[in-house]
């Protein structure tokens, strides 16, 4: 029996969250869905929402906004991706998106493709990889790329899939430099001509999370004009 | 933030140095030394030629009674024929009470003067003509050497009036009554200067009351050119033409701020409610967009009308959507929301990534040097070369060309699409980049919004470039998207 991905849908407008059910579901979905930020966030601190792999949020939602609903979701310990919806050209909003934590946005109107296209991207990123078993170890970074997992000086960093998948992306060749288009072809699996801001805001959030001084990195650096690479450390 | 109605850069016709003299206040000026010159002029000649004319009579007519009585004298103590002894007596005799006077007496061929070295020819024929043959006193004024002279020509008669044949001339020299006269035109020499030098100055004091509101008045006209509407006038004091021009150009420039505000907030209105027809617009068309794949995945098991049917929703509202999408766009433009959000990129990648994002490559002739990395906003050029490459593709004909180059200076790079097709028509060339510009009916149903060129050109503005369009000799449209090139810190030279 194939797994049924589960998907919660947060969209204030019935009509937008109805199609989307509708069209997720046909496609093979377990959805859930809420109409405000306050009910998204109490379902998924229920039992029922643990098993919640992924989160549709719409920006704009009477109560806490979208912003607001990242950040707690994101402070709650969840690394579930969170894929925003925006309006085009909003952007301030996408970059107050991506700060908020969320991994991925879709542009309103979106097609059903193009969303089940991120979906499936963010859902694949939360995927175990093997990229190249065993333990890195970089000045106190321990890198577990069979357990997924990282830790500084002995202490776990949760880190969202997204976040995740550059680290390892980044650190499985130390020294080379990664411009944004290939981490976005790579980590977001963008086949378009897509926004770098993806990468800056995922690199940022990840700097928060692993650096001693982020705003001094040492083990995701900025090569200036061409991208990132991981070390030298 | 950029308005159509802002604030332009250029200061509208600068004051050239030269309008300073060949301006109004050269004109006053040249008016003013003209006139008082040509009354200076005039009224010193009427009053020279009358006072000449005053002073000659006096002298003509006092030489004249002189002459008479002194020729009458002595006439009577001349035996007629004289000899030249007694006619030069004769001549002497009436010399004698005349003062500076030569006379000149002359009888048949005889002449006698009182003074022996005088010269004769001051006496013309004309003179003794009308002597003789009018048998009555004339005279002439005749000029000998610069000197002036009188001469008065009169025949002696017999008491019964008959000529004697004895004429007698007296010529007397003018230069004193000359000099009289010559005073006046020295006098009013002397005075004129002095009088030129009172009229400049009344004149540069004339075109300075003149001039400053004026001058006033084209600052604040350039100001106005400049777009800063709020610039107003001083009124000079007074009731006079310039203090009403003053006034209505203040209520002018009031009447002016006034509409432009009302237009600019009628126009700022209008644009927020496109704004937010196009917001409304969006949950809606969310939602149907989002359910279209519904249809067009279910269409081959409905009956062919609804399988149609289904297939057109889907196929509008994917349009609508885009149509939209330029709407909003667009009016981000207006509003002055659209923002850069740049990146450096290597613009021949970018390129290629938008014509393979859409399938072009195979259909496009691409030139595209590597190593041209560029800061730019590379989502919003993919916008631009998507439509200078799309429209190339629909309306002109293959095959279509996008070269990418770099200025020899490095100023600037320049993405140039050109097609093979019959090129754009003349009266279309100035509409290319209006919104909702159609060139023919035909292209009503084309796959645009009308918006896209319009975008486009928006989105080349806001790099600070342009997009150029203009056919080729040997046929076919280009568009060339040109920006300044702004390098990053990465990029070596």
């Amino acid at each position: 029996m194939p797994r049924v991905p589960h998907v919660l849908l947060i969209e204030d407008d019935a009509s937008v969250r109805d199609g989307m059910e509708l069209v997720l579901r046909r496609h093979g979905y377990a959805v859930d869905t809420a109409a405000t930020g306050e009910d998204a966030l109490a379902l998924l601190a229920r039992p029922a929402g643990q098993d919640i792999e992924l989160a549709v949020l719409d920006l704009m939602l009477p109560g806490i906004d979208g912003f607001e609903v990242c950040r707690r979701i994101r402070a709650s310990g969840s690394t579930i991706p969170v894929i925003m919806l925006t309006a085009r050209g909003d952007d301030s909003d996408i970059v107050r998106g991506l700060e908020a934590g969320a991994d991925d946005y879709v542009v309103k109107p979106v097609t059903a493709p193009v969303l089940e296209a991120r979906i499936r991207a963010a859902l694949r990123r939360a995927e175990p990889v093997r990229v190249r078993p065993g333990e890195d170890t970089y000045a106190g970074l321990v890198i577990d790329r069979a357990g997924l997992t990282v830790s500084k000086r002995g202490t776990p960093i949760p880190l969202p899939p997204t976040e995740l998948r550059v680290l390892l992306e980044l650190s499985a060749s130390p020294g080379q430099v990664f411009s944004r288009e290939q981490l976005l072809r790579s980590v977001w699996e963008h086949d378009f001509l897509g926004d770098s801001r993806l990468v800056d805001a995922a690199v940022g959030r990840l700097r928060a999370k692993i650096e001693d001084v982020p705003a001094r990195p040492v083990f995701v650096q900025t090569v200036r004009g061409f991208g990132y690479r991981f070390g030298p450390v | 933030m950029r308005r159509g109605s802002g604030p332009r850069k250029d200061a509208p016709n600068p004051r050239a140095p030269w309008k300073v003299w060949g301006g109004l206040r050269g004109r006053l000026l040249i008016g003013f030394v003209l006139v008082a010159v040509v009354s200076a002029v005039t009224a010193t000649g009427l009053a020279y030629r009358e006072s000449r004319n005053a002073v000659l009579e006096r002298k003509q007519d006092a030489v004249r009674t002189d002459f008479r009585n002194r020729v009458d004298q002595a006439a009577a103590d001349l035996a007629v024929p004289p000899d030249e002894v007694s006619l030069t007596r004769f001549a002497t005799g009436i010399a004698d009470g005349l003062g500076d006077t030569v006379v000149v007496a002359e009888y048949r061929t005889l002449r006698a003067s009182s003074d022996a070295s005088a010269d004769r020819t001051r006496i013309s024929r004309a003179l003794r003509d009308a002597v003789r043959t009018h048998n009555r006193m004339s005279l002439q004024r005749v000029d000998r050497h610069g000197s002036p002279y009188l001469v008065v020509g009169t025949p002696v008669t017999f008491d019964s009036g008959t000529p004697s044949g004895l004429d007698v001339y007296a010529i007397s020299s003018l230069r004193a009554e000359q000099d009289d006269t010559a005073g006046i035109l020295d006098a009013v020499r002397d005075g004129l200067l002095p009088v030129l030098l009172l009229t400049v100055a009344l004149a540069l004091l004339a075109a300075r009351t003149v001039l400053r509101p004026v001058r006033e008045l084209g600052r604040a006209t350039r100001r106005h050119a400049a777009g800063d509407l709020t610039s107003r006038v001083t009124v000079p004091k007074g009731r006079d033409e310039l203090a009403d021009l003053a006034r209505d150009f203040n209520h002018t420039a009031e009447a002016l701020e006034t509409s432009v505000a009302e237009l600019r907030e009628q126009e700022a209105k209008a644009r927020r409610f496109v704004a937010d027809v196009s917001h409304e617009l969006r949950t809606p068309l969310a939602a149907m967009t989002m359910v279209a794949t519904v249809l067009d995945e279910d269409a081959d098991r409905l009956p062919p009308d609804a399988a149609h049917a289904a297939r057109t929703v889907s196929a509008e509202t994917a349009r609508l959507s885009r149509l939209v999408d330029d709407l909003m766009e667009m009016s981000r433009f207006d509003s002055g929301a659209a923002r850069l959000n740049v990146g450096e990129v290597d613009l021949a990648g970018t390129v290629r990534n938008t014509l393979a994002l859409r399938g072009w490559t195979e259909r496009v002739r691409v030139e595209l040097p590597d190593g041209i990395r560029a800061v730019v906003d590379p989502r919003r050029i993919d916008v631009v070369v998507a439509n200078l490459v799309g429209n190339a593709l629909r309306h002109g004909a293959e095959p279509v060309t996008v070269t990418l180059a770099a200025s020899p200076g490095g100023d600037w790079v320049t993405v140039e699409v050109a097609d093979r097709g019959p090129g754009l028509a003349p009266d279309v060339l100035p509409h290319v980049f209006d919104r909702f510009y159609k060139a023919d009916s035909a292209r009503t149903r084309s796959e645009g919004s009308g918006l896209g060129t319009a975008i486009g050109l928006e989105n080349a503005r806001l790099h600070g470039g342009t997009i150029e369009v203009a056919n080729r000799p040997d046929g076919g449209a280009v568009f060339t998207l040109r920006m300044p090139w702004r390098r990053g810190e990465g990029a070596g030279g």
